[in-house]
This record gives structure tokens, sequence and C-alpha cells, in this order.
């Protein structure tokens, strides 16, 4: 069975069902399906082969579901960006990935066309414009084909001819980019079959089926978004598609109004929720569940939500993109177990190891090690960095993936998150690499020395510091920081505090040392 | 009335495009040119309800009356007239 499988199944057995619903657009699976199909032999027609990477670089959208089927149907693997990215980072993804095609909306031009530096191996880009808009990248890019969604589908064209030729569920179906801890993001690479098992796992556990109407605000370039999707349409339920959590009211009427059965937050969410007055007014009757990842959901914001939705049973779950998620705490248990992440999904094992990869007892503190047919693939061209995460299972051909992450079980087998063994930054749900953020303030002239961190913050669970240290004279303010970090850095990854410094601590072999920095931060200013 | 615009224009270029006026027309959607985030969001209410002495309720906290400088120049003359 492919990823695509899922929904040509739901085509078969709910034709006329409403699958998704976005803005004024609602579709059913056949519509979905026949649609996916078409782009699929236009693909075809325009050249793709087995195993091609598709960019995929849109706002959640129909033409984004649509388009990431459409890829799978025709053998090939997609890679779904986020939506808020600058061009440096997409530039670097398109050339690491070696997407040969790239599918993208007309108001993203500006930050594709300063992307495209050295992509030879980008032929062709497909631009979902409204029509009568057309976008041309003009002559002197010539060597990239465009075309554009809208005349695609009214093009006659040959139905996909894969039938019998077509890819196998060891093949890759997507590639999600991650920040990884050396700053360059890192392309995580799941098979057909990682997805599958994982979204099985997890919808076995949220007990979904068809009569569900799940409300999806978490972008598809997180795998918690695009995974939404998936388990949507194993099971023949509805997803309403929303860009963002941008007007949280907005959202809160539609649960309502669509009978929303299914929410699934991260806690930056929450924390928006808790600042609107009398919730209390709405009738949330169908909501049947919310569930949390990206970052431990704190016990009072558990309470909380339960007062808020007290029909609702909610899910707090731990994850990490390599092998999609590790744990979820069953409702009935949060009482007794309140900062715990729970235990692995079905299917799946974990352990916590120590330094020699032995198993220790309940209460010691090792690394999160997972074992189980949801583990990536590794990461797209980094042997090294996939060497580092992933050691030899039990048998043949089978890997545990090394997590990096600190935790503990009780003495029942519970888990508990306790640090990061990097030092990467969780803020607004997203992962950030200090790195990354440093790297690209380092490009900017007048910076000497730079240590970027996270502190404790109510509402993003950690916010951005950039320390920065300028050269003898420069006169550059934090606004100037500010806007330069705006231009270059998606705007979950912009450092909300800037503070100079006039020399850094070092340490004896004169590494900076973060420690002493960010301790004195918070000392000085979040206290 | 433009210069309620005017003001919630020059607001937004300082504190969300730092400065570059580039494509803030009056009917760009914040939200479809990814402009403000959710936090964002909760700046700019800051901002009007300080810069001109209104109290906005959550129900009024919808794109409809927020997501463009034309919708927001009509929401907050709006808000002023009642108030």
């Amino acid at each position: 069975m492919l990823v695509n499988t899922i929904l040509e199944n739901s085509a078969q057995k709910y034709p006329d069902k409403i699958a998704l619903v976005c803005n004024d657009e609602r579709l059913c699976y056949k519509e979905i399906n026949n649609k996916a199909a078409k782009f699929s032999s236009y693909l075809i027609k325009a050249g793709i082969k087995r195993h091609d990477r598709v960019a995929i670089f849109i706002d959640n959208s129909a033409e984004s579901v649509i388009a990431l089927f459409g890829v799978l149907k025709a053998g090939a693997t997609f890679v779904m960006l986020s939506a808020s990215m600058k061009p440096t980072k997409l530039n670097y993804i398109l050339q690491n990935s070696g997407a040969s095609f790239l599918i993208t909306h007309s108001n993203k031009f500006r930050i594709v066309k300063n992307s495209l530096k050295n992509t030879d191996e980008l032929r062709h880009i497909i631009w979902c414009a409204p029509e009568g808009k057309p976008i041309y990248l003009g002559k002197r890019k010539g060597d990239k084909t465009e075309s554009f969604w809208e005349s695609i589908f009214k093009e006659n064209l040959e139905p996909n001819p894969m039938k019998n030729s077509g890819p196998i569920d060891i093949d890759l179906s997507n590639i999600i980019y991650t920040s990884g801890s050396t700053g360059d993001p890192k392309g995580v690479m799941s098979s057909h079959h990682n997805v599958l098992s994982a979204i099985r796992s997890i919808s076995q556990y949220l007990e979904i089926n068809d009569k569900d109407i799940i409300m999806n605000v978490l972008p598809f370039s997180f795998d918690y978004g695009l995974y939404q999707i998936f388990m949507t349409f194993l099971y023949g339920a509805t997803i309403i598609i929303e860009k963002s959590f941008v007007f949280p009211y907005r959202i809160i009427e539609k649960i309502v109004t669509e009978k929303v059965t299914g929410f699934p937050i991260v806690p930056t969410m929450a924390a928006l929720l808790f600042k609107i007055d009398n919730l209390s007014k709405f009738d949330f009757s169908s909501l049947r569940f919310l569930s949390n990842t990206a970052a431990a959901l704190p016990f009072t914001y558990i309470e909380k939500l339960q007062k808020l939705f007290p029909m609702a049973k909610v899910y707090s779950m731990y994850g990490l993109t390599e092998c999609k998620r590790v744990s979820y705490l069953p409702p009935e248990d949060i009482d007794r177990k309140k900062d715990s992440v729970g235990i692995a999904m079905p299917n799946e094992e974990v352990f916590v190891v120590d330094e020699d990869g032995n198993e220790v007892g309940p209460d010691v503190i090792g690394e999160l090690v997972i074992r189980g047919a949801n583990v990536m693939q590794g990461y797209w061209k980094d042997p090294d960095t996939t060497a580092k995460v992933f050691r030899p299972g039990r048998y043949k051909g089978e890997t545990l993936l090394y997590s990096g992450d600190l935790f503990k079980k009780d003495n029942e087998g519970y888990l508990y998150f306790v640090s990061r063994k990097d030092d990467m930054i969780k803020t607004k749900g997203e992962r950030v690499s200090p790195k990354e953020i440093e790297s690209v303030l380092h490009s900017m002239e007048g910076i000497s020395e730079i240590s970027v961190f996270g502190i404790p913050d109510e509402i993003f669970g950690q916010s951005i510091v950039a320390a920065v240290v300028l050269e003898k004279g420069e006169k550059i303010s934090k606004k100037d920081i500010k806007k330069y970090s705006s231009q270059n850095l998606e705007p979950f990854m912009v450092p909300k505090f800037i503070e100079f410094y006039k020399e850094f601590p070092k340490s004896t072999s004169g590494k900076i040392d973060k420690k002493i920095i960010s301790a004195d931060f918070i000392k000085l200013f979040a206290t | 009335m433009d210069k309620t615009k005017e003001k919630i224009r020059s607001f937004m270029i300082e504190n969300f495009l730092f400065g570059e006026d580039i494509d803030l027309k009056d009917d760009t959607s914040f939200l479809e040119e990814g402009i403000i985030d959710s936090t964002g969001v909760l700046e700019l209410i800051e901002y009007l309800e300080e810069e001109f002495n209104i109290q906005i309720d959550d129900e009024d906290l919808i794109p409809e009356n927020l997501d463009s400088l034309n919708n927001l120049e009509q929401f907050i003359s709006k808000l002023l007239k009642t108030s």
C-alpha cells in the first residue's frame, strides 16, 4: 500500500463525501482524487521521473493537498516547505533536495525569484496564480519551464500510465526539512511505509473514524499538520484547512459551525486561546478530542483546556519528525501522570538508555531511543548526520533511532521529558537551531560575535534572545538587527530580544560560554 | 479619516516591515502576505487600543475588521462613532 492509496480507497468508498473544506471551497473525495490524478498525468507528461523530488511552497490550501497526492501518484517524492521561508533557506533546500519541479503561488514570486541561484536541477515551476495574472521569470532565467495550475486542469491529458510500473512502499514519499543543530536544515526522508505505519498507530489511539471533522491550522510543512490530512483521508473523514491561527476567534467560530470533532494544537495556541474572554458561551459539544505536541503541554494548560472543552479528551503527545510521533498520554491517565508525555504509541517500542546503549531502570535519566516502522530512512544526502542518530537494531535492516532527547521512565513505564542533549530552542511550536540564527546574523556587516539562546516564555514556550558583540566603532542598532533578521529568517526564528555586549565570557578553550550569558540574561531581564 | 489609515500604516511599516513600505497597499491582506502572525495581531490590538483609546472585544478579532489597512480604517471609525 502507498500513501496515495488512502485517497484512492476513500474516493471509492465515499466518492461524494466532503473530504476537505478550505475557505469557501468544499471538495469531495472523488473531486480531489480526480484532480490529483490529472495533476500526476501532467507531471508525467512534463517529464517527471520516479524518485524525483517536487518542492511544494504554498500556504495551506486545497492546491497543496491535490499537489502532494499528484506527486505521489506520479511516483515522485514531495518536499513540503514552510510558506514563510525566506530566499536563502529556500535556495539551500532547492539545491540540497535537487527538486526537479517547484509548485508555488504568485504571492511568493519575490521570494522564489531570489531563490533560484545554482538550481540547475530545477526544471519546471508551476504557479498557482489567479488566472489572467501571468508570471514570467523572464528570458534570462529561461532555463526553467513555467506553467499555471489553472490551465493544467483544462488540458486534455492521458490518464496516468503508472499502473504497473509505479512506486513500491519502500520508496520515499516525502522529505521534511527540520532545523539541524549544525545550522543547515536536514531533510528527514520518510518512505510510504513509514508514513502509513505512523498514521495507523496515531489514528488508532486517537480513535479517528469517518465521522471525524478535523480542524487543521498547522502548516503542512510541519509533520503534525501534514499527517492530519493523511489520518483524515485514511478514514474518509473531513478536514478543515486554515492557513494559520492568526485570528483565533474565527477558528473558534468555525469549530462550532462546522461541528469540529478534533482539534490538534501546540502549546502556544492554547496560550492564545486562554486570552479570549467568554469562550464558555460557545457550544463545543461536537469536540471529541484535542491533541497537543511540539512541546510538552504544562499540566496547568491541560486543566484549563479540560475546563474550556469539558466534552473533549485531551491528548498530550510527544514526537520528533524523524519518527513522526513517539508517545501519547492516554487521557484517562492525565490526573495521575501529570507531567508525563505518556507511553509509546501502538506498534512502536521506546527505551531510555545509558551512554553504552543499555536500557536504564526507572527514574534514571538517559537518551530516548525509538524502534518501529515509523522511523525515518535517514537524512537526505547526509550520511554523517544519519550515522549519528542510527544504531543497528535487533534484526537485519533494522535501525534504532537515537533521539538526542534526555528522558526518564517511571516504574510503570511512563515517559518524562528532561531536556535536549543539544541546545535546540522550542518556540511557538517550532524547533529552532540557534546555529541557524547565528550563521544568518553573522552574515550581517558589523557583527563581530553572536550567541543565540532561548529563555522561558509564557506564550511561546521559549523566546529567542540574540546576544551580540559589535565590531569596533560599529553603530548598528537593535532595530537594524531586527530588520535584518526579519528579512532573512522565518518569523518564528526572529529574535524577540537583542542585547549588546562589550565582550562575551569565554571558556578556557576560547569558546563562547552560552550558559553564563543566558543565565545572566535571565537574571537581568526576565525576572 | 485618512489620518487613521496613515497612522496605522506607519505602525505596520515600523513594526512589521521594519521601515520598508513596499507592497503595503490599502487592501493588502496581512495574513495572505505573511506580514503578521498570531503574536503580531496581539501587538496590533495593543497599539490600536492605546492609540485610539478604544476597547476591542474578542468577537471583533476577525479578518473582516483587521486584515488590511482598509478594513482597519473602517473598523476603527465604526468604533469611534459608537463610543
